[in-house]
């Protein structure tokens, strides 16, 4: 069973969502997609300073299987990237929640974001 | 869901990712790939290949019906426990799948084909076997268990359930011997040492699991296709199939040609491409950017044409991203290969990419 923190929100594309006590958000894959991706071995980052709409694509994770799109959970701009995963993309297996988190964004004002909460998310998760 | 081999017990409680392969829900990884991957080549790794179709083929004529069916040439298995790898072709020379045979006795033979075209290949050999008065027997009794890397073949010898350990290690590549009801081959699908173990279905889980208490790591499918591409093995259904023959998928040296009298399904076909030439051949790429090569992608092959990869991965030997192409027969060089809308140079190389632990590509 994959592991679903109940203080994180969630994206229908298997994004991780946490709020920091700044306003920024912190961005990662759950942990169901890094299992279902497999050993990653490429993270294409984003550009610090870009402007991201909801739901854009903007990073590629990939396995030694599949690649896939991280999208952006918020409107916003990106002002962080975790450089580690460059050397490291295994971080996101070992961590996902944690040291394989992907971007920080700041949400524009007003964005709107329809996430979901750890419960709702699991029912995706559990469907495949 | 799919269908099960004796082991899909033993593969869930050893936390197994399971897939669906060919009809069959089969072990991609039990934790890592990359790690499985590296066992192999390191020391050694054990892999369920039970979903494959193990037939055996008796009668008086097998040898001719094996002579008519295979473009490799049966004629070669001069002794018993001698292995063959073979296409087998069409009219057209497509390739309707490859195997391996095996000479069990004087006129008794085993062949290995894919699970994938199992119903197809026992339909097509039938259909010949039937005036030929040979039988078929699939053997859905036995399991096969992949036991491959450098320490594969001492470390499995003491655990066999016959005392067969000298001469199973006395097998030279591509032998075989029985050991009662067991059957031991130094064949697979890695680029490493090791064995093909075919065994009663009932004695496999306490095999694998002496396997695993002597060290050998459990490894799924996820873990094969990354070998065996780093060794240059072809895969069927990506990199050969029915619309493509040998000659244009890299096994023109499987084709037997001689003895010119023997007349196998397939051979006229062959025998006018190659007298015109092959349009197209299969080559390996390599590609230094970090991206990875998949099945499908396009490629342009400046001033020449164009191609496509038949089979892409991430070469954990490497570190970079490797796979085999489809070009034209000119194409040399570098080549671009469209990986997610960016054109990308690959360069051509020869396969194998790593054997024996030993990178053999720049």
């Amino acid at each position: 069973m994959s592991n679903i923190p109940a203080d994180l929100k969630y994206a229908r594309s298997h994004e991780w969502v946490r709020q920091l006590a700044d306003g920024n958000v912190e961005v990662g894959i759950s942990d169901h997609a890094q299992a279902a991706l497999g050993d990653l071995v490429f993270v294409e980052l984003p550009e610090v300073g870009r402007a991201v709409a909801a739901q854009e694509a903007c990073a590629v994770v990939e396995s030694v299987k599949a690649a896939s799109d991280l999208y952006a959970p918020v409107a916003g701009s990106v002002v962080a990237v975790n450089e580690a995963l460059g050397k490291e993309p295994e971080l996101i297996n070992q961590d996902p929640y944690g040291r394989g988190w992907v971007m920080r964004v700041k949400p524009e004002a007003g964005a709107n974001s329809e996430l979901l909460s750890a419960s709702d998310y699991k029912a995706i998760a559990d469907e495949g | 869901m799919g269908r099960h081999t004796c082991l899909f017990d033993l593969h869930v409680a050893l936390g197994a990712r399971m897939v669906d392969f060919g009809g069959w829900d089969m072990p991609v990884a039990y934790g890592s790939q990359i790690e499985e991957h590296q066992a192999v080549r390191n020391s050694f790794g054990v892999f369920d290949v039970s979903h494959m179709c193990i037939v055996d083929v008796t009668g008086a004529r097998t040898r001719e019906l094996l002579g008519r069916l295979l473009a490799n040439d049966i004629g070669r298995l001069t002794t018993v426990g001698k292995a063959l790898y073979s296409c087998m072709l069409n009219d057209r020379g497509g390739v309707i799948d490859d195997l391996i045979v095996y000479r069990m006795e004087d006129d008794n033979f085993r062949l290995v084909v894919n699970a994938g075209t199992r119903d197809k290949d026992m339909a097509w050999i039938g259909a010949h076997a039937v005036n030929l008065d040979v039988r078929l027997l699939e053997r859905r009794d036995l399991a096969m268990l992949a036991v491959q890397g450098p320490q594969a073949r001492e470390r499995t010898a003491s655990l066999l359930a016959y005392d067969g350990s000298r001469s199973v290690l006395a097998l030279k590549p591509f032998y075989a011997t029985r050991l009662g009801e067991w059957f031991v081959a130094r064949t697979g699908y890695t680029g490493e040492d090791g064995f093909e173990v075919m065994l009663p279905a009932s004695e496999a889980g306490a095999f694998w699991q002496r396997l695993n208490s002597a060290g050998a790591r459990s490894c799924g499918l996820g873990a094969r296709d990354t070998l065996r591409l780093e060794a240059g093995m072809n895969l069927y259904g990506n990199d050969m199939d029915e619309h493509t023959n040998p000659l244009e998928s890299g096994l023109t040296w499987t084709v037997a040609f001689d003895p010119p009298e023997r007349d196998f399904i397939g051979r006229t076909a062959l025998e006018s491409i190659r007298a015109r030439g092959s349009q197209s051949k299969l080559v390996g790429l390599v590609l230094d950017e970090r991206a990875v090569l998949r099945s499908h992608q396009r490629e342009n092959v400046p001033g020449i044409g164009e191609g496509e990869v038949t089979s892409g991965t991430f070469s954990p030997t490497l570190g970079h991203s490797i796979g085999l192409a489809r070009v034209p027969s000119a194409t040399q060089g570098l080549v671009e290969v469209d990986v997610r809308g960016r054109l990308l140079p690959a360069r051509v190389v020869q396969p194998p990419f790593v054997r024996h632990g030993k990178v053999l590509v720049q």
